[in-house]
């Protein structure tokens, strides 16, 4: 911020460093503070404890997966299935962690190990927008992540703390706000009219396989299937183009 | 207080999440990701919240609803309607909830 400059933010100081990454989390907290709070919330209105909503926020922090894990413990599925289903939920982190490398590659091996514990798309789309301007340092990459952890796990446990009053005296409409949250995910990912198709073409799959396949696989068959069609598509689309 | 199979799940996510995020970092200068599997990739977010939704959405209560006893089904309508507009969870969240209270209200 320009004519804020204080002794801190001297660059290359470490203190000053994590001070600047944290200031530029701030976009990303005030993005988790609702999502963060819905979470709580639905996790404690399926039948979670507040302490398993809070540990799930400390430990896996990755927004979309944890609604997913929640959903799919509300249904009863297997331990194996939830976990499978979060591996290719997350396995679009691969891309992130990839493109960050090149910025990074001046910092040591089990600083980074420690640091990409923290990565999210959000702090993947603020890190990468800054590091256009600014070097990357460790610090600054430590600051804008844990201040972003932080927010996220103080609003799950706003959000199940309220959750774990409310079950008690309505229900009512809160069973449909884990689908609202997909839905809402669903149409950001929206980028361009193949992953439409590839959407209703997972949706599609996945009612078809339920009806044969017992134990939550559909979300996984599916989910292979549709995302196999798209690059096939996409190939299918390149060789002609009308 | 925290039950087995729930901490279970939670490791085992844990385990599963960092992986992704690790390995490029630690490895990429040894092993580049293929371009062919950068694509699917880009694909698999909106495939997983689609298969998600068909079946919570198609079938609530345990058998395929595609009438207007489906609260689910109608209220996705408005839902998705404002998912397009605001681009927001939590105005997106609340009009879903709001609609699906009205609705079991009216059905």
């Amino acid at each position: 911020m320009p004519g804020n400059a204080t002794n801190v933010n001297i660059p290359g100081s470490v203190a000053g460093e994590f001070l600047c990454g944290a200031r530029e989390a701030l976009p990303i907290v005030l993005g988790y503070v609702p999502i963060g709070f819905a979470y709580g919330l639905i996790a404690t209105s399926t039948g979670l404890q507040v302490m398993e909503t809070i540990l799930m926020s400390v430990l896996v922090y990755a927004g979309s997966a944890q609604f997913i894990a929640v959903g799919l413990i509300g249904t009863g599925a297997e331990v194996v299935t939830i976990v499978t289903t979060t591996f290719f939920v997350n396995l679009r982190h691969l891309l992130m962690s990839a493109a960050l490398y090149p910025h990074l590659k001046k910092i040591n091996t089990s600083v980074l190990a420690a640091l990409a514990y923290e990565l999210t798309d959000e702090s993947f789309a603020v890190a990468t927008a800054t590091f256009q301007k600014r070097e990357a340092t460790a610090p600054f990459l430590a600051g804008l992540q844990l201040t972003s952890h932080l927010t996220w796990v103080l609003s799950s446990l706003a959000g199940a703390l309220s959750g774990s009053l409310l079950v008690n005296v309505n229900k009512t409409g809160l069973d449909f706000a884990l689908p609202a949250m997909f839905i809402a995910l669903l149409v950001l990912q929206l980028r361009s009219r193949l992953h439409l198709v590839v959407a209703l073409v997972a949706a599609q799959c996945s009612l078809m396989i339920i009806r044969f396949i017992p134990g939550n696989w559909n979300v996984i068959l599916a989910t292979v299937a549709a995302a196999t069609a798209g690059v096939l598509l996409e190939g299918a689309l390149k060789r002609d183009p009308d | 207080m925290i039950r087995t199979e729930i901490l279970l799940i939670i490791l085992g996510m844990t385990l599963v999440t960092y992986l992704p995020r690790v390995l490029p970092l630690i490895a990429l200068n040894r092993l580049p990701l293929p371009t062919l599997l950068y694509r699917w990739l880009s694909y698999v977010p909106v495939a997983v919240l689609a298969a998600l939704l068909g079946p919570s959405l198609a079938i609530p209560r345990g058998e395929l609803e595609l009438g207007f006893t489906n609260t689910f089904l109608i209220a996705a309508i408005p839902t998705f309607f404002v998912a397009l507009k605001t681009r927001s969870m939590a105005v997106t969240v609340l009009v879903g909830i709001l609609a699906s209270a009205v609705l079991s209200f009216i059905f």
